[in-house]
């Protein structure tokens, strides 16, 4: 084996190591930086704002903005997302909720965020220690408006953009 | 043929629908990067062979070839049992594994006679006994992602794993040295030619029990708190158990003479601890635990000898390699000198000397591995290890119960806690105590277990990422609806 295809080899399996890596980062780098521009990570729930929405949205979200993800902002979940879609999402301490909370001051079956017309509604599935939306209490389905915390035992929920 | 063709299109379609409909579950980046990784460990092979042989034999690519089938056959397993796993995890321990098997069959060929190297067999040698394990390995992790749909389902096993573990652990120190016994260390059970670590399974066991018993106990470790020098510090009975776990399994891996995999344990006690319950207290204790147990050790070691003599032997070599460089401090200071040897840009593949290195294919294998790619190359690695455990934790972030967070965040500080512990060990950085390299070192069980470790995260990544969509069919039944089982106890009222 002449000298320089040795050479060219080992320098070129050095390199073939760091593409590897640089793939490997651009492949996940969306998930990396998901907190900076988080709207174009999921493409699913833009059916929700885009289709039936249009029409009804100016009138109530604030600048037309539909909600994509909902953020748990305190308690023992602080820093989970989901990204919304078209089904509700249920809040409880049963295993199977959508978001499984261990919260002491929550229910089984807490509350539920339900879309309609491209709007989320939170509502109070009966709990013992009641939903709060800010400060007020949840008697029945309300819309939630964007950032606005969604209080439930020690967690607080957001719905982000 | 028509039995064969009427069920194989339902798979398919259920795999696009989803494909469609929901967030991208990015498989094909993943299979894109596994055979990139494959290309990376035949350019590898190549390399060895082209400088060991001064030829490139036909058959150079069969290791990479059968390592690329099994690793062809998990991903399909991943496509269809977890289609929302994280696409890099995979490739990156694809392409750990591979470099691996390798740098050992490159051993094997320097030990070979001249006049056998071109025609070793692919299953030939430490190389291709590793090549074996791993395809036994993940045969194993495809059989545990397809028994496990749903992470949260093994916490209904954490007494019995937490138990076991125990067992797994104390296992060769009651069983007699001529069977756990090698090197000094009794971590083995050696059946005829074939020798498993227990410890390494007991790791994951462990794990999963810590997981259960703290999501159950959280609440009441940070809340029933007594206050002690500023420090909060959670009731004896609420702590008990866990505490009886680890020194139980700190206790056996003094006698057993392995104090790398207990700093293991105890680094994974600890962090399960302050990840449940949010508390930086409880890192400065275990910091401070740390420190001042290996103080103690030094020092009974220099005076009492027993059962420390080996931690203390370890630390002087470790304060000064070079005081008896041919006997005691043979082993890190031919390590260093490789690692120097390799410079920036390494010997080449095959251009090394790695077989004046004692245990190179076990503890050394990075600075054998580092002779031949250099600083360059070994930083690659690194990365490659950061990525795995950077995915891990965010699949940890990103999954909504607290069980799944507990256990991936476990399992991925537990791999990048190994890798620092040895290659903080070889690099003369802490004092070197016996740890495989995951995934690259030659082992069995090690590798076993860290492929099991990987399968647990990519399910628990699975969860996390899957979008929702599921929670119409359940949530459409009236709340209040037919009995369940719920989570536990019953809820606090909050007293106005």
């Amino acid at each position: 084996m002449p000298a320089l295809v040795i050479t060219v080899a080992r320098f070129g399996f050095l390199i073939l190591l760091w593409i590897f890596v640089f793939t490997v980062v651009g492949v996940i780098r969306r998930d990396l930086f998901a907190g900076a521009r988080s709207g174009r990570l999921v493409a699913a729930p833009r059916a929700v704002g885009a289709s039936t929405g249009q029409a009804a949205k100016p009138a109530k979200v604030k600048r037309g903005r539909a909600a994509h993800q909902l953020v748990v902002t305190a308690g023992q979940l602080a820093g989970t997302r989901i990204t919304l879609g078209e089904a509700q999402i249920t809040i409880g301490r049963a295993e199977d909720s959508t978001l499984v909370i261990t919260d002491d001051y929550a229910s089984a079956r807490h509350a539920r965020l339900v879309p309609r017309e491209g709007q989320w509604f939170v509502e109070d599935l009966g709990s013992t220690n009641g939903t709060y939306l800010d400060r007020a209490k949840v008697t029945g389905p309300t819309p939630v408006p964007l950032g606005v915390p969604i209080r439930i035992g020690r967690t607080s929920l957001e719905l982000r953009p | 043929m028509t039995v064969a063709a009427t069920p194989a299109p339902s798979p398919a379609t259920t795999g696009g629908d989803s494909g469609v409909r929901l967030a991208r579950s990015r498989r094909n980046a993943e299979l894109s990067l596994l055979l990139l990784a494959m290309v990376l460990v035949a350019a590898y092979m190549a390399t060895v062979e082209a400088n060991l042989l001064d030829t490139v034999t036909p058959d150079f690519w069969m290791p990479a070839a059968a390592l690329g089938a099994v690793f062809l056959g998990l991903h399909l397993v991943i496509r269809f049992l977890a289609p929302f796993a994280d696409p890099a995890l995979l490739p990156a321990v694809a392409l750990l594994n591979g470099l691996g098997v390798g740098f050992l069959r490159r051993i094997d060929l320097g030990e070979a006679a001249p006049v056998d190297r071109e025609d070793l067999a692919t299953f030939a040698g430490i190389g291709g006994r590793q090549l074996a394990w791993t395809l036994a390995s993940v045969i194993l992790a495809a059989g545990l992602l397809a028994i496990m749909r749903d992470h949260r389902s093994v916490s209904r096993y954490a007494y019995t794993l937490g138990l076991a573990g125990i067992v797994l652990v104390m296992l060769p120190a009651v069983l007699p040295s001529s069977i756990s016994e090698i090197n000094g260390a009794k971590l083995w059970i050696r059946v005829g030619g074939f020798s498993l670590q227990p410890g390494e399974f007991a790791k994951l066991a462990l794990l999963v029990f810590f997981a259960y018993y703290l999501v159950r106990k959280r609440e009441v470790l940070s809340l029933a708190s007594r206050r002690f020098l500023g420090i909060d510090f959670p009731r004896g009975r609420d702590l008990g158990p866990v505490v009886v776990v680890w020194l139980i399994s700190l206790l056996v891996l003094v006698f057993e003479k392995d104090l790398g995999t207990s700093l293991l344990y105890f680094g994974m006690f600890v962090v399960t601890l302050y990840i449940a319950t949010e508390r930086v207290s409880w890192l400065l204790i275990g910091l401070i635990l740390f420190f001042g147990g290996a103080y103690l050790a030094y020092v009974l070691g220099s005076t009492v000898g027993g059962p420390f003599a080996n931690f203390y032997l370890r630390a002087e070599i470790w304060l000064d390699p070079f005081a008896d460089p041919h006997v005691k401090g043979y082993q890190l200071v031919q390590g260093l000198l490789a690692l120097g040897t390799g410079g920036l840009f390494g010997a080449g593949p095959g251009g090394g000397q790695p077989d004046i290195l004692p245990e190179v294919q076990n503890d050394f294998i990075f600075a054998g591995i580092g002779e031949e790619i250099g600083l360059f190359g070994l930083s690659a690695l690194l990365v490659v290890y950061l990525l795995i455990v950077e995915r891990g934790l965010r699949a940890a972030l990103a999954v909504r119960d607290s069980f799944g967070k507990l256990l991936a965040g476990g399992l991925a500080f537990t791999l990048g806690l190994q890798v620092f512990v040895i290659v903080g060990g070889i690099s003369k950085l802490i004092p070197l105590t016996g740890q495989t390299t995951p995934f690259l070192s030659a082992g069995g069980s090690s590798l076993m277990a860290n492929w099991l470790l990987i399968a647990v995260l990519l399910r628990v990544s699975d969860g996390a990422r899957r979008p929702v969509t599921g929670g119409a069919g359940k949530a459409s039944r009236p709340a209040g609806g037919p009995p369940e089982q719920l989570h536990g106890a019953p809820t606090e009222v909050i007293k106005p």
